[in-house]
């Protein structure tokens, strides 16, 4: 009967190491360990009175689009506020870029103002696969949004321009733009002049005469929300809230995938060291201790996999050290275990009554980890809350690890009376223990 | 029994040990890294030879771009650290470390760190650590809330924190004299191990006072009379097997890092081990005995009080 709860807790272990293994799932890296770019800017919201949130969160909206046109995978962009601990609390934007090394680049490309162009459309023919397709071709005109004095959103009206209630961003040209504008529609009366915004034609009215007067407009088919954005983002230039960047950072890939591999192995060889040392001193318990080790390390990267939290350096820091507790609770429990059958205890009794008798130091233990990590997850900056998630994770996983799997398996395997070799085996130490020192204790 | 009898011994290594690491600090600070003092790092690889440090120096030193320090690191690479540079000033930078389009270098790592988002960070590691230490305290007196005699349960917690204080001073002094001699910076890394080994010693104590708690309850429940130090005496006997074997499982698995690791983490693995096997050494040698001399207190004030009533 004994048997059943280990068979079990191997099985389970056997799904969370298929799931460790399985390459579906990739544990997220962070930009340290995977190589990228980071910004961080403040956002002066200063001179914004009412909505303070909502010009904040297109801020955001605008900068992901563009950092969506950098074509980056997985780019982070996000709102932060410094903490209140340092003085005036600032707005701040984040954004990471994945995969991203040259800086510059990065800072220009979110700096841009957003790109409205206007584009004549030619059409023609191309070979697609041997059959004759109609493609189109665009041309630029040269008139961009720098032409744009002020933009104004108007509803269309029955019997007037467009659709009835039609939101319509109504352009106002510079001097300089009128005229282009003018011109362009005066030499390509019946072409489609398409408008772009952000790279992205959004619509190609037809030029029905030339239009004079430096105005322009664009019906795309906007929802009331988005044309009051773009007439936003037209007239504030660049970005609904100015912002100055403050920081920045990026590593190389070559760096960060030697930092993780050096990482990777470290882990390793520190896990290979710390099953030889237990096995050494503590005999079968501490092979059971590295087998329960194995399995701790398994469902704790299972489970970074599936949250899934994005792996840095200073998560693999409190990864390393939530091992070293996950040890110390097995240590613990030893150390307890060889005093009860030191006293005389049988066994299968001797390891029943160690794991209670250890239980109060570990829990004791344990939770001052845990409450030490969601400290520091509150109040730490990124870095230090990378180490404060993975180190808490992995010290709620050994708690039950060294609690349950150890428990579990060492119970199914330690019979109930030790004879020579058992207790060979449950001893602890370079050298075989002479009877029960301890129980004739001096003190 | 051999740590109580020798206390005071240890009491005054205690003493040695802290105020040489305080006069380390204090002589030769190690130097904040820009993540705290805002400023810039590049680090770059070059291709075949490394020019030498002063070519590349003279070199940067034309871009104007204020003080700036040129350092090697690795075999291959070179750190240049300076005041917070502009994305254009990296540009030119990195130009100016090719010699002119002369070396090949690639660029490994650029941080650019504005003052106030330094002096942020500085401050929000302070305030970990302190919040940390703090609910440590709150934590063991309430864990250990049912024992009054001799010592209240909140002097089980001040003790826990006083070795902590301990434990941050002793591996900072090791810093100090190590980063004078390699150039090491206080880094974000470095706070983090400062609180990796919060968490580690205050786990090593907890399995102390943890035996203590137990015996002292034995006691109660068996009406045993025992003296406090020989049941501190009993518990630190019974639990150094234990204290001794975590400490060197940490630091074999610190060794891995320390010997293969980046230089960063390189670092870290050292000031971990530096203070773990100083946070063992501090837990078995001065946490429990240092409960006696606040028992004596106590005791005293309370036979004085009882004297008093009695008059």
């Amino acid at each position: 009967m004994r048997y059943i709860p280990a068979v079990l807790v191997l099985l389970i272990s056997g799904f969370f190491g298929w799931y460790v293994v399985s390459p579906d799932h990739p544990i997220k890296l962070g930009l340290d360990l995977a190589g990228g770019t980071e910004l961080i800017y403040r956002a002066d919201t200063s001179l914004i009175e009412v909505d303070k949130p909502g010009a904040l969160n297109s801020l955001r909206e605008v900068i992901e689009r563009r950092v969506n046109l950098f074509g980056v995978a997985e780019p982070l962009v996000q709102l932060e506020q410094s903490s209140a601990v340092a003085g005036a609390v600032e707005d701040r934007l984040l954004v990471e870029l994945p995969g991203v090394t040259d800086v510059q680049a990065a800072v220009d490309a979110i700096g841009a103002t957003p790109s409205l162009e206007f584009k004549l459309i030619s059409a023609g023919a191309a070979v697609v696969d041997g059959n004759i397709e109609p493609s189109f071709t665009y041309l630029d005109t040269g008139l961009t949004g720098r032409y744009v004095k002020k933009a104004d959103l108007q509803f269309g009206s029955a019997g007037g321009a467009g659709i009835a209630n039609e939101p319509i961003v109504l352009l106002t040209f510079t001097d300089e733009g009128g005229a282009l504008f003018e011109q362009i529609t005066r030499d390509n009366v019946g072409e489609s002049l398409a408008i772009f915004l952000d790279g992205e034609p959004i619509s190609t009215p037809v030029i029905r005469e030339a239009i004079a007067g430096g105005t322009a407009t664009v019906s795309g088919g906007f929802t009331p929300e988005e044309a009051r954005e773009l007439v936003r983002n037209l007239n504030f230039g660049a970005l609904p809230v100015p912002i100055e960047l403050i920081g920045s950072g990026a590593v190389g890939p070559t760096l960060g995938a030697e930092a993780f591999e050096a990482g990777l192995i470290a882990s390793g060889l520190g896990f290979l060291l710390v099953a030889l040392f237990m096995i050494i001193w503590y005999r079968l318990p501490g092979l059971v201790a590295s087998i329960a080790l194995v399995i701790y390390v398994l469902v704790t990267v299972a489970i970074i996999k599936f949250i899934p939290i994005t792996l840095t350096t200073s998560g693999i820091a409190g990864f390393i050290l939530s091992i070293g507790m996950a040890v110390d609770a097995n240590i613990l429990i030893f150390e307890r275990m060889k005093e009860e059958l030191r006293r005389g205890e049988r066994a299968h009794e001797a390891v029943r009554i160690g794991f209670a008798r250890a239980w109060t130091a570990i829990r004791d233990g344990h939770f001052t980890m845990i409450i030490s990590s969601v400290i520091l997850f509150w109040i730490g900056t990124p870095l230090v809350q990378g180490f404060a998630l993975v180190f808490g994770l992995g010290v709620i996983t050994s708690l039950i690890s060294a609690v349950f799997i150890t428990r579990v398996l060492l119970l199914a395997i330690v019979p109930h009376e030790a004879n020579r070799i058992w207790r060979f085996l449950l001893e602890t130490g370079l050298y075989r223990h002479k009877g029960s020192e301890l129980s004739t204790n001096k003190n | 029994m051999f740590v109580v009898r020798n206390r005071r011994f240890f009491f005054i290594l205690t003493g040695i040990l802290l105020v040489a690491s305080i006069v380390a600090i204090l002589v030769i600070p190690p130097r904040l890294s820009i993540e705290f003092t805002g400023g810039s790092l590049l680090e770059v690889s070059y291709e075949g030879d490394r020019p030498e440090v002063g070519l590349i120096h003279d070199e940067v030193e034309l871009l104007g771009l204020g003080e700036l320090s040129v350092r090697e690191s690795g075999e291959q690479n070179v750190t240049i650290r300076s005041r917070t540079l502009a994305p254009e000033e990296r540009t030119e930078l990195l130009s100016a470390l090719s010699l002119g389009g002369t070396a090949s270098v690639t660029e490994l790592r650029f941080n650019s760190i504005g003052p106030s988002l330094g002096n942020e960070l500085a401050i929000k590691a302070l305030y970990a650590i302190m919040a940390v230490s703090l609910a440590i305290v709150l934590y063991i007196a309430w864990a250990f809330r049912g024992l009054s005699r001799p010592v209240p349960s909140w002097g089980y917690g001040l003790i826990a924190v006083l070795m902590l204080a301990i434990d941050i001073i002793v591996p900072t002094g090791f810093f100090a004299v190590y980063a004078f001699f390699t150039g090491a910076q206080i880094d974000s890394l470095f706070v983090i191990a400062l609180l990796a080994l919060l968490g580690y010693c205050v786990n090593d104590v907890i399995v102390i006072f943890d035996r203590i708690r137990e015996h002292l309850k034995n006691n109660e429940r068996d009406e045993i009379e025992e003296a406090f130090d020989v049941t501190i005496g009993k518990s630190i006997d019974e639990t150094m097997g234990r204290s001794i074997n975590t400490g060197l499982t940490v630091v074999l698995a610190l060794l891995a890092l320390a010997v293969i690791g980046s230089e960063a983490t390189r670092n870290f693995a050292l000031v971990m081990m530096v203070g773990v096997a100083a946070g063992t050494f501090s837990s078995i040698t001065r946490s429990a005995p240092l409960l006696i001399p606040i028992a004596e207190h106590l005791e005293k004030k309370r036979a004085l009080k009882e004297a008093n009533e009695k008059e």
